[in-house]
């Protein structure tokens, strides 16, 4: 059995171990979706957006649905590892896309405001999730279907109009299984009202014997003058599959800060869109992406301005070493109406070996006469009059080279607002590159 | 300190270091003077072992070892330092973790325990104050949005925070406005003693009346056509380099 018909075949395990949850306005989404996923072909390199991407070795597998699948025991101890440490936030834990209680931790919310998971919710206050949920993304391709054909649980964060969420909220999401390859979907959707504001770290780990494939869809919306953040940091096991679709609608005067950050996984790829559907919208996307051995990242952003006077910005880096591979896409769409657009767009790549490559386009789709673009990309090696400076001071070679990598990622990893995770970034660049750790302070 | 014998150099397989021959004493300040391209960062670069300068002859001892068998980081820990004459700028690190870092390679070399973090600070302090910098400084990216003059200024605290053997100053005079001047100048002569030796390579006899040096040469063309007392370098900002030239030619015709 192919890895489409085994998931379409699975669907009707799934469907009997909802039960109740089954008759919710999310399982008529379900089986549209699950419709869409027998009628579309998953990507291959013939589809001009997935061009460099191959997924043959992800359809190979069969992934168990995690809902399906045997659920490992895990300590709060365990999980204290994989956490981002030393600052203060509200916890939201998921083992294989599905929430765990215990594990998590959500303090006191303002009056309104919702931290939870799908699954609780759909039964909670199916109206206020009915009214986003799947109402922002649109299934482009079969990995969405299969997302949404099987979305059950992941992060719901609803901010009321007027409301600050003060804690950033740390959401965990490991995957882990000794026994099978699991299928981890977390359906998220972030809603922040008029006025409202809130900061989110979204930590994707990875443990276990078996492989597994995320395959995540999570959907944005910022009201009038929001403000968004959205802190990815990815770091699944080297051997794991990733894929997520971002999908974020702005409102006026709204910010949506995204930060994309990535350690793990054998092939990742991240969809990151924006539509920017109001006047004075800040979109900022940051990207930062440290790969080696036979690792695959590629990051597809998307930036749709339709209305007039607003600004993107887009810093992309990445530092490639072994026979890794870097994609990056970029596609700004200014629109007719969207007069004095701001867009900007930057991809800089370090190649740290001769074998590690990267294909990067820049993707401009300009229908506005007024509008100030510019892109660049940038591919190189770490600057050796720089490494020269630094071991003339009696610094040995490898940490001068761990000190330009530093400078190289630091554009992106200054604009982080946390500072413990700064620092905790820092580390996890170094230790996944297997570099000489450079302490800044 | 520094006995530099018939070095030939190439850059990009060109000819620059056409046989340089140097004898620098412990307690010594020899200025190289010379006009634009004749090698003097050349001679820099290579002293301090930039990969991208290939030695093709000569030799060059520093304290008894073989200089140009070490890899650049060793030659610091052995004492060689340069004041760039552009310094590089690295976003992302400050002035304090790449001082620290330096430092305690350089203890470490010497079997030194590392310097506590309130040694370390007041270490800072003392220097910063040597040469009136702001200690904020400290604290700031290396090099990152500093003015040209401070970048050089910062060349010299570097130095004085490593204590190094041998100096090489390239151009620390240039873009330093004349206040700027005299307080590198000064914290040169601070640290100047009869165990360290300088070699400052400037354009301008102004920061020779500042760094009073023992000897003069002129490099031209990759070789030291001539040396002499300080009084040479006065006489190279009144003339120019044109008579020497001829000097040289009626050498070489001769
Ligand atoms: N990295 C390099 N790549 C290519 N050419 C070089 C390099 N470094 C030096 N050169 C060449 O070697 C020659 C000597 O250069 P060098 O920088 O040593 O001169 P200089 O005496 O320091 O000049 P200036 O007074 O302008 O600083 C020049 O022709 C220069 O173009
Ligand atoms: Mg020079």
């Amino acid at each position: 059995m192919t890895g489409k018909e085994f998931y379409i075949d699975n669907f009707k395990i799934f469907q009997e171990k909802l039960n109740g949850e089954s008759k919710s306005f999310l399982n008529e989404i379900r089986k549209d979706a699950l419709k869409s996923l027998s009628e579309l072909e998953f990507p291959t390199n013939k589809v001009e957006d997935w061009k460099y991407t191959n997924v043959t070795p992800i359809l190979k597998q069969n992934f168990v649905p995690a809902v399906n699948a045997s659920v490992p025991k895990i300590t709060e101890k365990e999980i204290q590892s994989y956490l981002f440490q030393d600052f203060d936030c509200h916890l939201l834990v998921f083992i294989n896309g599905l929430y765990s209680e215990e594990l998590s931790i959500v303090g006191q919310l303002p009056k309104g405001a919702v931290a939870g998971s799908l699954r609780n919710l759909t039964k909670e206050n199916p109206e206020l999730l009915s009214k986003y949920l799947n109402k922002i993304s649109i299934t482009d391709n079969a990995f969405n279907a299969l997302n949404t054909a099987y979305a059950l649980d992941g992060l719901v964060v609803v901010v009321p109009d007027g409301i600050i969420i003060e804690k950033p909220i740390q959401v965990l999401y490991l995957n882990t299984n000794d026994k099978e390859n699991v299928l981890s979907l977390p359906r998220n959707l972030v809603v922040a009202g008029k006025n409202s504001q809130v900061s989110i770290v979204a930590n994707y780990r990875g443990a276990g014997e078996k492989i597994y494939f995320s395959n995540i869809i999570t959907e944005v919306f910022a009201d009038e003058n929001s403000i968004v953040d959205l802190c990815k940091i990815q770091n699944e096991t080297d051997d794991s599959f990733h894929i997520e679709k971002v999908q974020a609608i702005q409102k006026k005067n709204s910010v949506f800060n995204h930060y994309n950050i990535t350690f793990g996984g054998s092939i990742t790829r991240n969809d990151i869109n924006s539509r920017l559907d109001g006047e004075n919208i800040e979109t900022h996307y940051y990207g930062l992406y440290m790969v080696n051995g036979k690792q695959h990242v590629d990051n597809h952003t998307f930036v749709d301005h339709a209305k007039p006077n607003c600004m993107s910005n887009e810093v992309y880096k990445g530092i490639l070493d072994d026979s890794s591979r870097g994609v990056f896409n970029g596609k700004i769409i200014v629109r007719r109406d969207a007069q004095k657009t701001n867009a900007y767009q930057q991809n800089e790549t370090i190649l740290l070996s001769n074998k590690a490559t990267i294909d990067t386009k820049p993707q401009l789709e300009i229908f506005a006469d007024d509008v100030k673009c510019s892109h660049g990309a940038t591919v190189g090696h770490l600057d050796e009059t720089s490494e020269f400076y630094i071991r003339s001071r009696g610094v040995p070679q490898e940490l001068a080279k761990s000190m330009l990598i530093r400078a190289f990622a630091n554009d992106v990893i200054e604009t982080v607002k946390i500072d413990p995770l700064k620092e905790q970034i820092n580390h996890m660049i170094f230790e996944h590159l297997h570099r000489v750790e450079i302490k800044t302070e | 300190m520094l006995s530099i014998k018939n070095l030939h150099a190439n850059v990009e397989g060109k000819e620059i270091l056409k046989g340089i021959n140097l004898e620098i004493k412990a307690g010594e300040v020899h200025a190289i003077m010379g006009p634009n391209g004749s090698g003097k960062s050349t001679l820099a670069n290579v002293l301090t072992g930039n990969k991208s300068y290939e030695v093709t002859g000569g030799e060059v001892v520093f304290d008894g070892k073989d200089l140009l068998d070490l890899d650049t980081e060793t030659r610091a820990r052995e004492g060689m330092f340069l004041a760039f004459q552009y310094p590089v700028e690295i976003p992302g690190i400050s002035n304090a973790t790449f001082l620290k870092t330096a430092l305690n390679e350089l203890r470490k070399y010497k079997s030194l325990p590392e310097l506590t973090p309130r040694e370390f600070l007041e270490r800072i302090k003392e220097k910063a104050n040597i040469l009136g910098l702001d200690e904020t400084l400290i604290s700031r990216y290396v090099n990152v949005g500093f003015s040209g003059g401070e970048k050089k200024r910062n060349e010299i605290f570097q130095m004085l925070m490593l204590e190094p053997k041998f100096v090489l100053l390239d151009e620390t005079d240039s873009g330093l406005d004349i206040d700027a001047l005299r307080i590198v100048s000064d914290g040169v002569n601070v640290y100047k003693n009869e165990k360290n030796a300088f070699l400052v390579i400037t354009h301008y006899q102004r920061l020779l009346n500042y760094i009073h040096p023992d000897f003069v040469h002129v490099l031209y063309k990759g070789k030291i056509i001539k040396s002499g007392g300080k009084e040479l370098a006065l006489e190279l900002e009144d003339k120019g380099y044109d008579w020497i030239k001829t000097e040289e030619v009626e050498i070489d015709k001769a």
